[in-house]
């Protein structure tokens, strides 16, 4: 690490994991990332890699009695989050760490009309009164651009649009203004001229309020359009990290370079063929050894793929799981 | 085009009744698809894009006719199917199949993959015990699979396996079009773009022709020859694949493309963004249903005009909406619609 200006939040070698019937399944392996003041950072992967539950974990909101954080550090603001008390958590929570979730339908509660949830969150964090809670509701839908704030608050959640709700979503996430947003698939469940507004509001918004963002999602484009930094994880694991532009223009790990090369763009000619990744997604195993991308291409037995690879720096701020056969530095 | 096309879609509307008060008599309808009018020749892939609710799985169901067609007419390889019965349609129906987004939800969960595949050639009567063994070993060849997977159950499979599984059985009967209604939107990226080269090799293959419907821009682009942009129950656009998003002439088509996500952090493209969303199919409004959307200024001259489809360049249509299309575009528009009546 260089002498910047301590980051907002470090996860260090944060692992967790789930008990099933099949035994202890590791879905978060020794992830480590970190995000400043005022950036987006992208955790991007497939099905099952361990993105949702590495944020859930940083919020301890793994699913009881299954869900257990094995080890590693959760540093926010000078205290580790890992091990705070379960009191603390519930005051950060919602207040200075908001999270948006992909489906605002199961996010707002069917039978309470949007003006008591938004302004429920100013009743219990902010002590306020009724009323003013009701008026702070109101400022809320009005700063997340909503029309008629104040005849919406009197509406259910059902009669407003995916977006709209989406928006109400956001609204009670930035309510306490968080130093930080967790965003898990915000825009996966709209279509893409709504996904266009919201990204581009919670863009404004990150600019208005300094909140730092972490945004997790499935699509690459997402990415490249909002984050600053990006995590690539595979099966568990950080396979590689770095800048936006830089993974984009110079990705270093097997997986990274399979992923971009997997979309159809605009650009690449009609009914060619796509890039593919053969095999599927890697189930989430108890074992931690190996290269788990070297395991989905096949190559288990070959020498070099016992030990788990290194995860090294390998120019400033971009870091790569440092397989010998996943490890491609630039020809 | 010379050669006759295999489907061609006239005039289609679907409207599904809405009922209402002590009666339950109709009070209106949902006109989920209106007016629309298309055609996909042999071998040709035509991709559908529209947001959700637009009428685009609507009307990819009542195409194959498992729905049926409110007015407008549908035919198919010459032969008008729009009003034929389920029983005189089930003997036309091994020359089009539909696969969907989700195949758990299309499979049998109590069958074998061998029951599923081989499900089509018993209802249709063909061939003996034997035969049908060795024809579904072919098909899971054919998609990728291996021969043990047949004696599996869906849910052994991954949900791009269980596409595969789809895809074979909707080959079963050598058809000649296939309806694919979102078949990649449920699948991770890497096996998204396995999904799609199969798509591209089977209709290379077998001359298939595809009608693809999908609300990902990047992907219809991607495996169509051309491509309609359908927008509250009408198609606004059509143009060949490359001049669709290289020439956009409609403003709904401009502000789509625009939003999707640039895959180079570079190069972001400038947003449209569009206010609100997609209006609700019941009552829409009577003019140009997006100018309503962008209250357009023209908006009260649409009431009431002919918004159909024009020719803009060969091969190139677009609706015939000034809310919705340049100055210079109206004029060529205006021009193609007195030479039409002329």
């Amino acid at each position: 690490m260089s002498g910047e200006t301590k980051p907002l939040l470090e996860v260090d070698k944060l692992i967790s994991s789930f008990e099933t019937e099949r035994g202890l399944l590791r879905a978060v392996d020794q992830v480590s990332f970190s995000v400043s003041a005022g950036k987006t950072v992208g955790i991007v992967g497939e099905s099952g890699c361990g993105k949702s539950v590495t944020a859930m974990s940083l919020i301890r909101l793994l699913p009881q009695p299954a869900g257990k954080i094995l080890g590693g550090h959760v540093h926010f603001k000078g205290k580790d989050l890992v091990r705070a008390s379960d009191a603390e958590i519930h005051r950060i929570r919602g207040g200075d760490i908001g999270m948006i979730f992909q489906e605002p339908m199961s996010a707002l509660n069917p039978v309470h009309r949007i003006g008591r949830q938004v302004s429920e969150v100013f009743r219990i964090h902010k002590k306020m009164s009724k009323k003013d809670a009701w008026d702070a509701a109101t400022e809320m839908l009005q700063l997340v651009r909503i029309p008629a704030p104040e005849k919406r608050m009197t509406d259910y959640p059902h009669q407003l649009s995916g977006g709209m709700r989406q928006r109400i979503v956001i609204a009670l996430a930035l309510a306490c203004r968080p130093s930080l947003v967790i965003a898990d698939e915000p825009t996966t469940a709209l279509d893409v001229t709504v996904q266009a507004q919201i990204l581009d509001l919670m863009a404004r918004l990150q600019d208005e309020m300094h909140m730092s963002i972490i945004l997790i999602t499935h699509d690459l484009g997402v990415i490249a359009e909002t984050c600053d930094e990006v995590v690539v994880m595979y099966a568990g694991r950080v396979v590689e990290r770095a800048g936006t532009e830089e993974l984009f223009e110079n990705p270093l790990h097997a997986y990274t370079r399979g992923l971009l090369a997997s979309i159809p763009t605009l650009d690449t000619p009609s009914k060619s063929l796509l890039n593919t990744i053969p095999g599927m997604v890697a189930a989430l195993g108890e074992h931690t050894h190996g290269c788990r991308f070297c395991q989905r291409m096949g190559r288990i037995t070959s020498r070099g793929t016992r030990e788990r690879p290194g995860f090294s720096e390998v120019s400033p701020g971009h870091w790569v799981e440092t397989c010998p056969h996943c490890y491609h530095p630039s020809a | 085009m010379s050669e006759s096309p295999l489907l061609s879609v006239s005039k289609l509307k679907v409207h599904f009744p809405v009922r209402g008060g002590v009666f339950m008599r109709q009070i209106g309808a949902v006109r989920a698809v209106d007016d629309v009018s298309f055609h996909i020749g042999p071998g040709e892939t035509l991709g559908l894009v529209g947001e959700s609710g637009c009428g685009k799985s609507t009307l990819g169901k009542a195409v194959v006719r498992l729905l049926t067609p409110t007015e407008g007419s549908i035919r198919f390889g010459g032969r008008e199917i729009s009003e034929l019965s389920q029983g005189t349609i089930r003997p036309l129906r091994r020359e089009f199949q539909m696969i969907f987004q989700d195949p758990m939800e299309s499979l049998d969960p109590r069958m074998s993959v061998r029951s599923i595949l081989e499900e089509p050639y018993v209802i249709h009567g063909l061939g003996n015990r034997a035969e049908r063994h060795q024809w579904s070993d072919e098909l899971l060849d054919r998609v990728g699979l291996p021969k043990s997977a047949a004696e599996r159950y869906p849910f052994e499979f991954s949900g791009g396996q269980r596409q595969r599984i789809g895809i074979a059985r909707a080959l079963a009967l050598k058809p000649k079009l296939i309806i694919c209604d979102e078949p990649v939107s449920a699948l991770d990226v890497s096996i998204q773009s396995q999904i799609l080269n199969l798509l591209v090799e089977l209709q290379r293959d077998f001359g298939l022709s595809y009608l693809f419907i999908a609300h990902d821009l990047s992907v219809v682009k991607h495996i169509s020859d051309r491509v309609a942009v359908m927008y509250l129950g009408k198609i606004v656009e059509t143009a060949p694949a490359e001049t669709i998003y290289r020439d956009p002439r409609h403003a709904y088509t401009k502000a789509l493309i625009s939003a999707i996500p640039a895959t180079d952090p570079k190069h972001k493209r400038e947003k449209i963004l569009l206010e609100g969303d997609v209006p609700s199919p019941i009552d829409p409004p009577a003019g140009s249903a997006f100018g309503h959307r962008m209250s357009h200024p023209r908006y009260d001259e649409t009431v009431g005009m002919d918004l159909s489809l024009r020719e803009i360049a060969p091969g190139h249509e677009v609706a015939a909406d000034p809310c919705c299309v340049s100055e210079e575009d109206w004029k060529i528009l205006q021009k193609r619609g007195t030479e039409v009546s002329a």
